[in-house]
Parts: structure tokens; C-alpha cells; sequence
């Protein structure tokens, strides 16, 4: 079983969660766990945490825990989520302030440069661009 | 010889598949008394009832016998029928040939002789029947109603406003129960004393309602329309005629005591009021911690009372009243945490009761309703609300649902927000049940705007460490173990009935349910009612419920009361059990046997008398009588003996 949390308001109420919050608008407060978005995510099955548990962990102020999943990453940004939810909040855009978060933390930073020309050349050109993204972030 | 009509039902197959109707009609229809005899298909229907009816005009029957059904479903519609032409009902019989015969045989012959039976049975009963009448009873149109809470309140208004007469008696010196206790109220945030003072102000002013404070129901005997109901009314020491109210004795009064309505966690004085906007406004004097009714000394508030109110000698009166309906809301009482080890037994002082919490809130309370805890009085910053204890647990406490705790706990977490906007409320839960109208809004506005974190599982243990309260649990919605390091915990304890209400139903002769709330007359359709007639139940002496569905419930049962002053005599079903005075002998036997004390010894003329309004009919008179005096009506021995002659003969 998973670590215990010791739940305190300054972790509630933590700057990680206010960041998420500023990025995606969403009051993650507002969720009450009906699990309509993970019921309607095509990625889900690729996902190593469902998306209505990356909301339950934003509320118990678990962020570092959320920025750790591959969940984020896997996500589509197709917004079936948002547009099923029942308490109209956009998890997509949730999503999108992990990912966020997780560029301004450069975590898993991985420098360009230091690629050979040969092999930069056979990297998807995608791959060149979300690399730019993060050095820039 | 009378002339009596046979009319006997096929009820579909329900009889004619199992008894040979025809043939039971062939077999009768010389019996001796048999003016007529028929048979029809569905004898309760209106066709059925038109047979029965023409034929006693036309023939001039004196006696009707129906072979149908059990009398329990269609008794009244077949004597309803025959009075409506003029025949007394109580010569129209049933002579049960369906659930007694053949729903219960299979053999056609064997149940269609057996069905001849009860029919000749029934016919021999018939020849005898006298013509009776229902027994008038007058009806006392005043109504009492117990416990002075907002259902008392409400049951008491509007039975009042309906132009009846009202004695409300209340235990405690004010009314108000708990609702004046409580802060604010679910899910409108109104004050909750804002909205009670005014239907308690009503209640002082109502000229049709007599308020009996620091009174308790002591005996109630009668039945429905007339019941006499004895009332102690408790010593004050303060005499309310002469007391203004003006509370000189109670800013002198030297002695404190923990206050009750402050769930102690403020002081009263010895003689007081329970809180400043009390109905009646006028202090009691609690001897047991008055230093004068302790030491002989002090005197202080007589001394000093303008009015000269206060009176030593006083001492318990008695009252009678005489009323014709009862309603019962006497109110619940919280779980004591004493019984709640597992969340410390009372013993942790910073681990509190919904009540006390509501205290805290209250502008009106210990601490003007800046939140603190009680054990240093800080302002607590990370508070635990636990829902469901005590309830929903039916291993260790009650089986059932409390029913506010879901909607109060929201309030709770939500104004603690509202007061301590850097604090942070969680609340431990295994359902949120917010059915009324209104409440699930509310339920998601605290969580939502107040952020209240809802943590889904119980908890498991707590305990005191370094000035805080350690909680552990589970969210079964994260599935992580959880602990928090709480200021403050409150306890949505389980809502019991108050205390005396085994005593008083008893009194009343009212059931009591296995959690030991009362029990209505039938929990979808008699809700208000209890099976004893005449009494009706109102609040959380019933059930646990909210202030709305108090009310309503109140209402409704002040409703029943007004349908029943609003005849203008009770009837009483008039098959008794008589004496026949030439033989009773006054041995008294018949006295000791009956359950309804119905039955008295007039010792000056050597015989037992009845109340026919008391007497049930149940017939255990009858059987004790040694000297065949006592004799039920329609069912004398001699009936009996005759019933029996047909069967065997």
C-alpha cells in the first residue's frame, strides 16, 4: 500500500496546487469523484493513474505525487473529460498545468545539444519541437 | 322465526374453485330461518351489494348472512349496505368461506360441506343477533401536546390557530429545545434563533395556548376524546405570578454552575434562565446547587428582588388536565460520547459533540462565536468533522441513520471556513446523503467554494499527542491511509430519543421500536399517528429528522388532531361485554381480568359495572365469569352454542 498522508492545511492549500490552479482555472475542490472522466478517456487503459485520481490526489495536495505519473503525458488533450464532466471542470486543462508544472521543473531535462548531428537528424521533428518548448520553459 | 338472507360470494374462483357454490346454495335453501339464498360472482361489487339491498327491502329480511370473504376486508361494506336499507348492521354476518375454507383445502367435496358448516354457523349467530348501536362518545376538544421544541412549537400553533384550546407541557423552564441551541440552520445559514424566537414569542401570547414550563406528564388515563392527564408541575422557588423577569437575582447569585444549554461549556447561575430570549422569561431556582437549600444560608436573590418572587417553601404541584388528543414530541437527545471509546470517551476535551460545536458558532455562545476550542480556547486551525458515529453501526451502536449529521457536519465545516478563512475543515465520511430540497447544493458549495476536503472512510482511532488530536483513517477514494494532526474534532454523534420516553409511552401505551424511538400507526400511510388513538407523534421522538420534516410532521399531526375535534361525538363499536346484573354475583373476578380497566365493582349495589367506552370486546371478562353474567353482545353463550349445535348436528 501506498505511503500515508499526513494531511495539513498548508499542504491543501500548498503553491504546486495554487500554480495548477492558476494555469488550468479549475477548483479541483469542485470534483466529487464520480469518475466520469476516467469512464470516457480513451488513454486510459495506457495511463499508470486514472484522471479522476489525478484529481483526488490535487485535493489531498498530492502534486509531487501527480507530477510523477506518466498520466499527463499519455493524455490526448481530446477533451472527452471536460465535456462529460458533470460538474463542468475542464480535467483536460488540469492536465495541461501538470505538464506545465512538470516543464518548469525540467524534470527528466534533457539537453539537445548533446545529441550528435546524425542522430538529431533522425528524431521526429515533434520531438525537436517539445524539446524547444522545454528548454524554453 | 327470522327471516334471514343467505348470499353467498363465488369470489371469482377465489371460493367457486375450491367450494361447489351452487351446490352449498341447493344444500341451504331449506334451512330452517333461509328466506332466501343466492349466489353471485363478486358479491362486494356494486351489483352484489344491489342483490342484498333489494332483497331485504323486498322480502323484508331481518338478518343477512354473506358467505364471502374474511370479515376483517368487507364486513363494513356488507353492514354499510344493509343499514344503508334500513337493516341494523349488527344483524348482518360473515361467515368466512374463503380464507377459512377454500383457499385452504383442496378437496371440492370436503370444502363444500365444510363451507355448508360455517354458513349454517353463521345463520344460528344471525337468529340471535340483537340490533345494537354504536356507543356515542363526547370529545373533549382541547389537546395536550408534550415537549415544547420547534415540533411542539409548530403542533401546538397550529392546533391553537385552529381555534382549539392547547396545553403544552415542557420539561425544561423554557421552551425552544434544541433548535435554540443551534447557530445557524441548513441549507439557508439563517439564524437559527432568529427564526425559533419568533413562534416562541407566539406561543406566550396565544391566548389559546397554556404553557406548562419545568413540568413533567406524570400519569394519563382515559382513551380518545377523553383523557386526563395528571402533570407535576416542578418547584421554581420563584413566584412567576409576582417575577418580572427583571434577572437581579440572577447577576447576584453567587453561585456558578456548568450551564446545560452551553453544553458546559459556560457558567450558569443557580437560579436562572436557560438563555436571554427564554419562553417564559422567568427564572427557576435548581436547589440542588442553591447555596441557601445547601448550607441554610445566602438568601442573596431573596433579598435582593424587588418583586419578592422568590419563595423557599415552594414544592411540587400537581395538575389535572383534561384534554381529547395528545401529541408527543418530546425530541431527541445526542449519543453521549461517554459511549464512544474508540473516540476517547468523552475524556479528550478537544474532541466535541455537534452540539457543543453549534455552541461554539453561536453569536450567543460561550465564546461570541469567534471559533476556539475548548482546551486553551485558541483558534483551531485543521478541524475533523466524523460523521456516522454511533450510527450506521450495528455491531457496536444503532443500526439506523442519524439523518442531519450530513447536512449539520456541512454547515459546521462550512461556517468554521466562514469564521477561520486560513483554517482547513475535513470531514470524515462513508456517505454523503443530502436529500432534501436544496441540500445537495449545499453539500457541493462547501465543498467547492469552502474547500472543505471530504475524506471517504471511518475513523479508525484518535488520540491526544503534544496538544493536538491525532486522527487516523482511511479515504477509500484514494485508497491512502490518512492522518491529521487536528486541533479540534467533532463528533456527529448518533441521535437518540430523549430521556423518559420508554416511561412516557408507557404512560401513554404507545409502542416503542427496536432503537427505541416511537412507533406510528403505519410507517407509509399512519405516520403521524400512534396505534393508540388519539395519540400522535411529532419530531425526533419518532425518528430522527430535520427541523423541516419536524415541522411538517408537526403540522400534520396537529392536522389529524383538528379532523378529530371536528366531529361532534366518537363512535364506539358497540360489541362489549356486558353484566346481567340478575346474575353477577359481585365476586370481582372479571375486574382483575380485564386489560382496558373497563370493568368496575359498584360495592353498594353488589355488581361490577362498565365503561362501554373503555370495554375492547376482547372477551377475557366472559371467559373468567363463573356465574355467566358477564356476556359479550352477539357472541353470548347461547349463540355459541347454537353455533356450535349447527356445526355438529
Amino acid at each position: 500500500m501506498a505511503e500515508k498522508i499526513i494531511l495539513t492545511h498548508q499542504k491543501i492549500n500548498g503553491p504546486d496546487a495554487e500554480v495548477i490552479h492558476e494555469i488550468s482555472g479549475v477548483n479541483v475542490f469542485a470534483c466529487y469523484q464520480c469518475g466520469n472522466c476516467s469512464a470516457t478517456c480513451p488513454a486510459v487503459d495506457f495511463m499508470d493513474i486514472p484522471p479522476h485520481q489525478i484529481m483526488r490526489n490535487l485535493q489531498l495536495g498530492l502534486v509531487n505525487e501527480v507530477l510523477n505519473t506518466k498520466t499527463p503525458w499519455i493524455c490526448l488533450a481530446c477533451l472527452s473529460c471536460s465535456v462529460k464532466c458533470p460538474r463542468s471542470l475542464d480535467i483536460a486543462r488540469v492536465m495541461e498545468g501538470c505538464r506545465n508544472l512538470i516543464l518548469r521543473r525540467k524534470y527528466e531535462y534533457f539537453n539537445i545539444h548533446t545529441l550528435d548531428s546524425e542522430t538529431r537528424l533522425k528524431l521526429p521533428p515533434i520531438a525537436l519541437i517539445a524539446n524547444f518548448r522545454k528548454n524554453l520553459l | 322465526m327470522r327471516k334471514i338472507g343467505v348470499f353467498v360470494c363465488h369470489c371469482g374462483i377465489n371460493i367457486a374453485g375450491t367450494v361447489d357454490v351452487k351446490a352449498v346454495v341447493d344444500l341451504l335453501k331449506d334451512y330452517p330461518g333461509v328466506a332466501y339464498i343466492q349466489d353471485y360472482k363478486y358479491m362486494c361489487s356494486d351489483p352484489g351489494q344491489n342483490l342484498i339491498k333489494t332483497k331485504i327491502k323486498e322480502l323484508n329480511l331481518d338478518g343477512v348472512v354473506v358467505a364471502a370473504c374474511s370479515p376483517t376486508l368487507h364486513e363494513a361494506t356488507f353492514r354499510g349496505a344493509s343499514e344503508s336499507v334500513g337493516l341494523n348492521p349488527y344483524r348482518t354476518e360473515i361467515a368466512n368461506i374463503r380464507e377459512q375454507c377454500s383457499w385452504v383445502h383442496h378437496d371440492k367435496a370436503a370444502a363444500t360441506a365444510k363451507a355448508q358448516l360455517i354458513i349454517k354457523a353463521a345463520i344460528e349467530k344471525v337468529k340471535l343477533d340483537e340490533e345494537l348501536q354504536p356507543v356515542k362518545v363526547p370529545i373533549t376538544r382541547r389537546a395536550m401536546v408534550i415537549g415544547g421544541g420547534i415540533a411542539g412549537i409548530q403542533a401546538a400553533l397550529s392546533i391553537a390557530n385552529s381555534g382549539y384550546e392547547v396545553v403544552l407541557v415542557e420539561r425544561q423552564s423554557s421552551i425552544g429545545g434544541h433548535m435554540a441551541q443551534l447557530s445557524e440552520t441548513f441549507p439557508t445559514l439563517d439564524c437559527s434563533q432568529c427564526i425559533l424566537t419568533p413562534k416562541m414569542v407566539e406561543v406566550a401570547q396565544h391566548h389559546k395556548i397554556k404553557l406548562l414550563a419545568y413540568a413533567t406528564v406524570e400519569d394519563v388515563s382515559g382513551f380518545v376524546g377523553n383523557f386526563k392527564v395528571k402533570i407535576k408541575q416542578k418547584a421554581r422557588y420563584v413566584d412567576w405570578d409576582k417575577c418580572t423577569g427583571c434577572g437581579i437575582c440572577m447577576e447576584k447569585c453567587p453561585v456558578k454552575v456548568p450551564s446545560e444549554f452551553d453544553e458546559e461549556l459556560a457558567n450558569r447561575k443557580a437560579i436562572y434562565t436557560p438563555f436571554p430570549q427564554a419562553v417564559p422569561n422567568k427564572p427557576v431556582l435548581d436547589s440542588a446547587h442553591c447555596t441557601y437549600f445547601k448550607t441554610g444560608k445566602c438568601q442573596i436573590c431573596k433579598k435582593l428582588c424587588p418583586f419578592d418572587a422568590i419563595d423557599y417553601t415552594q414544592t411540587d404541584t400537581f395538575i389535572e388536565e383534561d384534554v381529547g388528543a395528545i401529541v408527543v414530541a418530546t425530541g431527541y437527545e445526542l449519543y453521549s460520547l461517554k459511549s464512544l471509546p474508540e473516540y476517547g470517551g468523552g475524556k479528550i476535551v478537544d474532541v466535541i459533540d455537534g452540539l457543543t460545536f453549534e455552541r461554539i458558532l453561536s453569536a450567543s455562545g460561550p465564546y461570541g462565536g469567534i471559533v476556539r476550542r475548548p482546551s486553551d480556547g485558541q483558534v483551531p486551525r485543521e478541524v475533523v468533522f466524523i460523521k456516522c458515529v454511533g450510527s450506521r453501526d450495528p455491531e457496536n451502536h444503532f443500526p439506523y441513520c442519524s439523518k442531519v449529521c450530513c447536512m449539520y457536519t456541512t454547515k459546521h465545516a462550512m461556517l468554521y471556513k466562514h469564521r477561520v478563512p486560513e483554517g482547513q475543515a475535513y470531514v470524515f465520511y462513508m456517505d454523503v446523503r443530502a436529500d432534501g430540497k436544496g441540500y445537495e447544493e449545499f453539500y457541493q458549495r462547501a465543498a467547492t467554494e469552502d474547500q472543505v476536503v471530504y475524506l471517504r472512510g471511518k475513523v479508525a482511532k484518535l488520540y491526544r499527542e503534544n496538544g493536538k488530536v491525532v486522527v487516523t483513517g482511511i479515504d477509500t477514494l484514494s485508497n491512502r491511509m490518512i492522518e491529521i494532526k487536528a486541533d479540534l474534532v467533532v463528533l456527529a454523534s448518533a441521535i437518540r430519543p430523549a430521556a423518559g420516553i420508554t416511561e412516557l409511552a408507557k404512560l401513554l401505551k404507545i409502542g416503542i421500536d427496536q432503537n427505541g424511538f416511537l412507533t406510528e400507526a403505519h410507517p407509509k400511510l399512519r405516520p403521524v399517528e400512534s396505534l393508540t388513538a388519539g395519540v400522535y407523534l411529532a419530531g425526533c421522538a419518532q425518528a430522527p429528522r430535520d427541523i423541516p420534516d419536524a415541522v411538517a410532521q408537526a403540522a400534520g399531526a396537529a392536522a389529524m388532531v383538528t379532523t378529530l375535534f371536528a366531529r361532534d361525538y366518537l363512535y364506539h363499536e358497540p360489541i362489549i361485554a356486558g353484566v346481567n346484573t340478575d346474575l353477577c354475583s359481585g365476586c370481582g373476578i372479571c375486574v382483575g381480568v380485564c386489560p382496558y380497566a373497563a370493568r368496575s365493582l359498584n360495592r353498594s349495589k353488589g355488581v361490577v359495572e362498565v365503561n362501554e367506552i373503555l370495554c375492547e370486546g376482547c372477551g377475557a371478562c366472559v371467559a373468567a365469569c363463573p356465574s355467566g353474567a358477564a356476556q359479550q353482545k352477539n357472541l353470548t353463550d347461547e349463540q355459541i352454542h347454537q353455533m356450535i349445535k349447527a356445526i355438529l348436528t
